[in-house]
Parts: structure tokens; sequence; C-alpha cells
């Protein structure tokens, strides 16, 4: 960690982040994040166009699944390391493709110490900064009702990967859908432990890029096979 | 709708056993046993329908199926979609136990890398 400016405060959060061939953009996320969150592990699923050196050169920790084993899988891992490997106190994850802002993690880091919760989710509904097209809405509404209707939860927002966990809670995590239906798994178990949390407004970045590398519209058929599949 | 009524609930109820199937927790002794008893059964229905055509017919038409033979495939579809269930099943925990074990490669391979080179944060 020499020549890096520290900010003391958030020495106690490590960003997860599940990296999967995004070199574009991986080395900007992570250096940007460190500006703020300097204990950073990337968990490199695989990727084929060196994603997880560029992860490194950044300065974060990479930890490597040996073949591609899928998104839910990757955060689980980067947990797991976090919780055994560091004394981390929160754990925030976080999108590798830039689409999620680091003054919000900042801000829900905060929220979590001041009001003593051990979850916060990041919402793209509670304002109206995120903006997207509107059959994303749609499909976005209905994944935030269907996971509503599962885990008994209030959310207005289901499928967003910016939250911050506390030790306590992300020790009780055990995700096993390797896919993209961890997203209401997690907030089943999180819900599980009774352990106080918030929503937390975030402002989710449509770039061309992220549009792109995002979740295909046609893919939330097979999230939604595989939630109701257990 | 309500013509061939019995063999209508007769699939139906498979279909929602198989379905109920799907999301039952993990097989034990018991469930590879219950298994291998419907194969057994399966294997003795199989032989008298070869050996005794007749039988298949006349169950068929106490079923209120026509043929035998439509009975069969209908037996055969109800088959398939059990297989595919417990397939999908056992295909489920493989999986399972495969990423659990890529994931202690990775994380154990994680913190040898970090203490052999001494770089990156320290926890």
């Amino acid at each position: 960690m020499s020549g890096m400016t520290l900010s003391p405060r958030h020495d106690d959060a490590w960003l997860v982040i599940p990296l999967f061939n995004e070199a574009t953009v991986i080395e900007r996320v992570v250096r940007d994040a460190r500006e703020v969150f300097p204990h950073v592990v990337c968990v490199d699923d695989a990727s084929q166009d060196g994603s997880a050196e560029l992860a490194e050169a950044a300065g974060a920790v990479v930890v490597r699944h040996p073949f591609n084993l899928g998104q839910g899988a990757a955060l689980q891992t980067g947990m797991r390391y976090a919780l055994e490997a560091t004394d981390a106190a929160y754990l925030v994850t976080f999108d590798a493709d830039g689409q999620h802002q680091v003054q919000d993690a900042e801000a829900m880091v905060c929220r979590a110490k001041e009001e003593d919760l051990a979850v916060v989710f990041g919402s793209r509904f509670l304002d109206d900064r995120t903006r997207p097209g509107w059959v994303k809405k749609i499909v976005l509404k209905a994944a935030v009702w269907l996971t509503n209707q599962q885990t008994g939860m209030r959310l207005t927002d289901a499928h967003n990967g910016l939250r911050v966990i506390r030790r306590d809670a992300a020790s009780a995590l055990d995700l096993r859908q390797n896919r993209m239906a961890h997203a209401t798994e997690i907030v089943l178990q999180l819900g599980r432990t009774g352990l106080p949390w918030a929503e937390h407004p975030v402002h989710v970045l449509y770039t061309d890029y992220s549009r792109r590398k995002g979740q295909s519209l046609i893919n939330s058929v097979n999230i939604l096979v595989d939630t109701l599949l257990k | 709708m309500l013509d061939q009524p019995l063999i209508k609930i007769v699939l139906l109820v498979a279909i929602v056993v198989i379905t109920l199937m799907l999301n039952r927790s993990t097989a034990g002794s018991r469930h590879q046993a219950v298994r291998r008893l419907l194969l057994v059964g399966f294997v003795l229905l199989a032989a008298a329908a070869v050996l005794f055509p007749r039988l298949l017919t006349q169950v068929a038409q106490a079923l209120g199926v026509g043929r035998g033979a439509d009975l069969l495939l209908y037996g055969l579809t109800v088959f398939f979609l059990g297989y595919v269930a417990s397939s999908y099943r056992r295909m489920r925990q493989v999986e399972q136990q495969v990423t659990t074990l890529a994931r202690e490669l990775a994380l154990r391979q994680a913190v040898h890398d970090r203490r052999e080179h001494g770089d990156g944060p320290a926890g």
C-alpha cells in the first residue's frame, strides 16, 4: 500500500467486485474506487481479456476462479475472502462495469455506521436520477415485485449490485445461486438475519458500455426460472 | 375436456408429483430406494407388456384410453419428465460441489499469493 493516499475513514470497508471480461473499464473503476476505499477485492470469474491483471495493476486484490462460475458465485467468493482473510467491518458489493458511483457507496457506508445498520441496499428508484429505458424499467419493477413476494421484504429495487453489508450480516450469507438469480437470494438471506436494514438512493449510470455489457432482457427469463426452481 | 377423465387425472397427478420432486430437499437413501423400486416396477411392467400385449390394451381401456400403444406413449412422456426433473436436481448438486471446490481453490491461492509476495493491503 505504499504511495497511496489513504482515506482513513473507510479503512474498515472492503469493496467486493465480481469481475468478468471488463478490461476496458476495470482499471479505472478500481482506481476511482480506491481514492475512497483503499481495500478492493476483485473476484475474476475466469475472464479471457486480461481483466484480472488490470485490476491487480490498479491495486486490487484479485481472487481467481479457475473457470467461469457466474456472478453470484463470484460475489460469494469475494465475501468469503473479505471475511476470512481480512478484518473488514463492512463489505461493499460493487459492479465492475462502472455504473455505480463511489460517492453513493461512501454515503451508504457512512449511513450504515451512523444509523447502526447491518445492511444498506442501493436503490435506483428512490429518486429520479437513474433513467432506465421503459422496457428495462418494467422488467426491473416486475423483479422487485417478485422479490418482495418471495422474501417478505419491502424493497423498491431488487437487482441493484450496490450494497453495504456489515460483517455479521455477511457471515450469514451462503449464496447458492451461481448466476444472476443471487440478487433475490441475497435479499432473502439478509432479511432472514433479522438485522436492521435500509435502502439508500443511488444513481446507476447507464452508459453505452454498461448497456452493451449489462443484463439482456431475455436473460431475465433465466433469472426467473433459476429463482423459482431452487 | 371430459372424455377419458381417468387417464387425464392419472397423468396430471403424475406431472404434479414430478414438479414437486423438483423442489424437494436433498435426495437421501430413502429417496434412492424409492427410485430403485420404481425402476424395478417399470422393468416388470415393460416385461408384462411385451409378454401379454392384450393386458396393456385392457389396462388402457380400463383407464379410458383407446389403445395400449397410446397408454405406452403417455407413460413414456411422464417418465421422461421425471427423468428430466431428477437429472436437473442432480446437476444442480454437482454444480454446487464444483463451485465449492473452485472457491476453496481460488481463496487458498489468493491468500497464498499475498503471503508469498507480501504486497497488497494487509488484512
